[in-house]
């Protein structure tokens, strides 16, 4: 099943899909801008992985890390579909990051890669934007980079665990106003799921609503104001982001 | 009215004394290349947290902890692109915190598994504000003061560091800003009981046990 998050009639609903459109739980039936959508889980501590695919970490001239890189972000970073993200002025290299998210579903310390699988409630799709140019060599990649206001689109839709078959093997595709730019697959991230669950269970307890940002493969490209950047993970959802400048962000 | 806890986000600062500045050295070389320009940041998730008197225990393989005093802005009412003269308004009280990290030298790569394992930051109740220029920390560990700071020798006050960082993040009603932690803080080894303290805003107790089940 995919559940979604919306804002409609003055209310938080939680909504599932309904051939295109969205189904609330007392039947009523809404059509994509009839409401606002939201990340489709309340998240929780917010996990992302740096250099977890071979592929990217060449293309940004580094060697694959032996541990995972893991940040972290707060909720402010992250909003729903259809939103739009700021990129400032005075920015010159604003990119993308196309990524599969893993919903956490149960509480656990400790998990075995063997019994991993058994900790995720489903998956949603994440877009991990950067820019570059506040880049610093301190706890890198530093908070002002990837830890701004709505700079994480998450969603629309959860999708059960039990209706992803293999999330090792998806494709990812991200498209900047309908050109392909980025292209791969989960099958080459260098931590996968199982590892990324054991790794971060050993040392932190995990609970339902946190949520792992598995890393994003080569094809980054900058991204300008009114750029529609669509982020779609197979057999899971596409994502939808429009850029802003400054003067629309704020515009009142 | 905000809770009498901690419940949203807790962030924290490093580099914002000139003690550990001088301590860390020369920031020129790889894999730094140039001093900080905005603020360096990191996160304590939920996980983190425990209250005063709390018994914390080390991730495996770890023997002895860094525990850094610091004092938390506990943000009253959500704050975004504040400046230095209007940024004190959002602080409803402060918080006094042991940031606990395993030792690690390098501030290059996020330091996650260092720095935000269950338990490694215990925090106190909210209390009312007090003035931080005039405050100091004191680190007892097994009732021996091991570390004495001054809250006058941030580089960012409080008010120039909430301006700074919610130039690019949002604060929230709960959150908490960490003013700053001191590079290679003082070490307590599992075992040991630690007390923080400052005036004003009491004392927060715990203790160090030995490796997680």
């Amino acid at each position: 099943m995919k559940r979604g998050r919306i804002a409609y009639n003055g209310a938080v609903h939680q909504v599932t899909e309904a051939n295109g459109r969205v189904r609330l739980a007392d039947g009523r039936l809404l059509a994509e801008g009839q409401f606002q959508w939201l990340p489709p889980v309340e998240v929780g501590t917010v996990f992302a992985l740096g250099l977890n695919y071979a592929d990217h970490a060449r293309e940004l001239a580094f060697k694959a890390p032996e541990v995972p890189l893991v940040f972290l972000k707060g909720p402010n970073a992250i909003t729903g579909h259809k939103a739009q993200t700021r990129r400032p002025a005075d920015a010159t290299y604003m990119h993308y990051e196309c990524e599969l998210a893993v919903v956490i579903g149960k509480t656990g310390k400790n998990v075995t890669k063997a019994e991993a699988m058994d900790m995720v409630a489903g998956y949603t799709v994440a877009n991990d934007y950067a820019i570059r140019d506040y880049l610093e060599n301190y706890y890198r990649p530093n908070l002002r980079v990837k830890n701004r206001d709505a700079c994480t689109p998450l969603g629309p839709w959860l999708v059960d665990a039990a209706d992803v078959a293999n999330p090792m093997a998806l494709k990812l595709t991200t498209r900047v106003n309908g050109q392909t730019t980025q292209q791969g697959t989960t099958a080459d991230m260098i931590f996968d799921i199982p590892t990324l669950i054991e790794y971060l269970s050993s040392f932190m307890t995990l609970n339902p609503g946190d949520v792992i940002l598995t890393g994003t493969p080569e094809g980054l490209a900058d991204v300008k104001p009114g750029d529609v950047i669509e982020t779609e993970v197979e057999g899971v959802c596409c994502l939808i982001n429009t850029i802003v400048d400054d003067a629309t962000y704020f515009a009142n | 009215m905000i809770k009498q806890h901690v419940a949203g986000t807790v962030y924290g600062v490093i580099l914002n004394d000139s003690v550990s500045l001088q301590r860390i050295g020369s920031l020129d070389e790889a894999p730094y290349k140039g001093a900080p320009k905005a603020p360096v940041l990191y996160l304590k998730p939920a996980n983190t947290r425990v209250a005063c008197g709390a018994q914390v225990s080390l991730p495996a393989g770890a023997d002895s902890v860094e525990v850094a005093a610091t004092v938390g802005l506990v943000i009253g009412t959500a704050a975004g692109r504040l400046t230095p003269a209007n940024a004190l308004q959002a602080v409803a009280g402060l918080v006094l915190a042991a940031d606990l990290s395993l030792p690690h030298a390098s501030y290059y790569r996020p330091a996650i598994r260092e720095k935000c394992f269950d338990g490694s930051l215990p925090i106190s109740s909210v209390k009312p504000r007090v003035d931080l220029a005039g405050l100091t920390l004191t680190t007892e560990i097994d009732g021996q003061v091991v570390d004495s700071r001054s809250l006058s020798e941030l580089i960012r006050s409080p008010a120039q560091l909430l301006a700074d960082v919610s130039e690019w993040m949002t604060l929230s009603q709960g959150d908490v800003l960490l003013v700053g932690v001191r590079y290679m803080a003082p070490q307590a080894k599992a075992g040991s009981t630690v007390r923080i303290s400052a005036d004003g805003l009491g004392s927060l107790n715990f203790t160090i046990a030995g490796a997680q089940a």
